[in-house]
């Protein structure tokens, strides 16, 4: 028998003509949702949004097992490759989102990095601990806690005089660009902290070691001449955030370490990707800390001059940080 | 955009399998993605880094009118927020989107999906990105310091861009192409696959003087060869359709006359009716090789 026309049976002619539509239609609602959110479209075009998917999903079912047009069967498959990703990918409503995220996901995932984040602590002192007896003896340490450009002159050699000026007086201009070059460079390394977590959290512990032995030099620095308690106050203002921020950092990153190290009844990746997860979380939240205690210290830092006021704010700001943490609440995580 | 439109070569088919991570739809359907290639990320990588340039030099000519016309003091601390935000917030703002993708990654065909098929989470995104900060910046970190002479610190320099290099490199040892970013974040970096529906070649007017097949003519090729056919046609090379077309005379003995493209239309549409009745019957024919 010999075959001109198609005959009797299957045509690809027909089955495109019948569908094209649809596809068509889908297409340009996906684009619309592609450019922005589920907004971008009308109640009737969210409702028609689920019908056309499935249209094309079992057209291309009908294609794969019927049609051997190679042109057809990629189009499908594209489409519906799309509108999986803008269907399944589709989330609750931003303010939803942003809600459970500080109600019960935030606490739980620095929760879930408790002890990496005690860890962390704990080494963070114990590195000022070491440093500032060090630079307390012998200041000729100084130099090899803190760089030049991060001491601001704010060194063994500087007298109280000085000392006392960057604590209490209002920042000059040229200040103010130091301000905000430390606190880029601070949450640069925070980041970096919670980076080096992939390397086994080695690389981690030993810069978040490092960031105590500089904190610790200062600290050394001002309380030689005096000024420590001032200093304190000085850096509790925006530092009990900002530490606290650099803390759950490097225990993020401690806790992907662990989880690639010791990934317990999964496989590595997969213990690598929800340890990362959980990570991430409690890194959305660390650059917000990070945003915070930059606003303190821009804005705080320059109007309250009183220590023991510093201390109140805080002092109070860790409080905070510490009872929203870590206080027990019913769970309604999901 | 033009890198994505103009392939109107199908490739369905694609003997490429190494690429392909079937994903199957709650709806019980498979779809195959495919894993962007080094290079496509490499390109991506470059384009996001010039429009990262190109904002942050267009930012600093803005911050500095901005600080020029209010207080010039403040325009160095401008400037570094500014740097840090850019640095930090370019991919993670663009990649949080609904395209999941950046500018960069857009022009390739690239976006970012979830490795177990889910929903691509802010999170995610967030920790994939700010593992930049070791795969990106910190090899630039051992590159600025290696200019000190000292012959110690220069080999521990040496090591330590090394070890910095294997991080960032990565991406090239894993089948799936992931960086460090997405082995953590659990994600990978697919192809979009964004194709216009090209006209069905068998509707074409076929031209009559073409002699009808036998069916011994039309059982010697399989689903593999219908493909190659119309990729062949598609293209509408004239060279490569006069070889094929004489290939095809030459296994069925017939003379090597008639216009190539009118033949080739014809065997292309009544091989593919063949075989698509074939398959309603539930027989497929992979190739020439397998038995029809």
């Amino acid at each position: 028998m010999s075959t001109r026309f198609e005959s009797a049976g299957f045509s690809t002619r027909r089955f495109r003509a019948e569908r094209e539509d649809d596809w068509a239609a889908f297409e340009t609602l996906l684009a619309r949702l592609e450019r922005g959110s589920t907004r971008n479209l009308t109640t009737d075009q969210l409702l028609e949004l689920p019908v056309l998917y499935r249209a094309v999903l079992s057209s291309l079912s009908i294609a794969r097992a019927t049609s051997l047009d190679a042109a057809l069967l990629d189009y499908l498959e594209g489409l519906a490759t799309r509108g999986y990703f803008a269907v399944y990918g589709a989330r609750a409503s931003r303010w939803t989102r942003i809600g459970a995220f500080f109600r019960v996901r935030w606490p739980a995932a620095v929760r879930a990095v408790g002890w990496e984040t005690v860890v962390i602590a704990l080494l963070i002192t114990l590195g000022m601990v070491t440093s500032a007896l060090l630079v307390l003896r012998d200041p000729a340490w100084f130099g090899a806690f803190v760089p030049e450009a991060l001491a601001g002159g704010r060194t063994p050699d500087a007298t109280r005089q000085f000392l006392a000026t960057t604590i209490f007086e209002r920042q000059t201009d040229g200040l103010h660009s130091f301000a905000t070059s430390l606190f880029t460079h601070n949450s640069q390394v925070s980041i970096l902290s919670f980076a080096l977590g992939f390397a086994f959290g080695v690389p981690t512990l030993m810069l978040e070691f490092y960031q105590g032995l500089s904190l610790g030099a200062m600290v050394a620095v001002f309380a030689d001449k005096g000024l420590g308690v001032a200093f304190a106050g000085w850096l509790s203002i925006h530092g009990t955030t900002e530490l606290f921020a650099a803390a759950l950092s490097g225990a993020a990153g401690l806790h992907i370490g662990r989880a690639m190290l010791f990934p317990g009844d999964a496989d590595r990746l997969t213990a690598a990707a929800a340890a990362g997860r959980r990570a991430g979380v409690v890194m959305v939240g660390v650059i917000l800390m990070l945003l915070i205690a930059g606003l303190l210290e821009g804005i705080g830092r320059q109007l309250i001059t009183d220590t023991a006021t510093r201390f109140a704010i805080g002092g109070t700001l860790l409080l905070g940080w510490l009872t929203y943490f870590y206080t027990p609440r019913r769970g309604r995580a999901r | 955009m033009a890198a994505i439109e103009t392939p109107a070569l199908p490739r369905a088919r694609r003997t490429d399998h190494r690429t392909r991570r079937p994903v199957v739809t709650p709806e019980g359907v498979p779809l195959n993605l495919f894993i962007g290639s080094a290079g496509m990320r490499l390109a991506a990588l470059i384009i996001d880094l010039l429009i990262m340039v190109l904002v942050l030099v267009l930012g600093a000519f803005f911050v500095n009118w901005l600080g020029v016309s209010i207080n010039a003091a403040t325009v160095p601390s401008l400037l570094m927020l500014f740097a840090f935000a850019v640095r930090n917030f370019y991919f993670i703002g663009f990649e949080t989107g609904p395209r999941a993708a950046t500018p960069g990654k857009r022009l390739v065909g690239l976006r970012v999906v979830a490795r177990d098929g889910g929903r691509l989470t802010n999170e995610a995104v967030v920790a994939r990105n700010l593992m930049r900060e070791l795969e990106m910046f910190l090899p630039l970190t051992f590159l600025g310091v290696s200019e000190t002479g000292d012959m110690l610190e220069g080999w521990a320099t040496g090591a330590g861009l090394l070890w910095a290099l294997s991080l960032s490199l990565f991406l090239l040892f894993n089948r799936d192409r992931m960086r460090v970013g997405d082995v953590i974040a659990g994600t990978w970096v697919v192809e979009t696959h964004r194709r216009k529906l090209a006209h069905d070649l068998s509707t074409a007017a076929l031209d009559a003087t073409v002699p009808a097949f036998s069916d011994s003519e039309l059982a010697l090729y399989g689903e593999y060869e219908l493909m190659e056919l119309e990729r062949v046609l598609r293209r509408g090379d004239t060279e490569q359709m006069r070889e094929v077309a004489d290939t095809i005379r030459d296994k069925m003995g017939r003379d090597p006359v008639g216009d190539d493209t009118d033949f080739l239309h014809a065997y292309y549409t009544a091989l593919k009716s063949r075989l698509e009745r074939g398959l309603l019957f539930g027989k497929r024919r992979a190739d020439k090789h397998s038995a029809g």
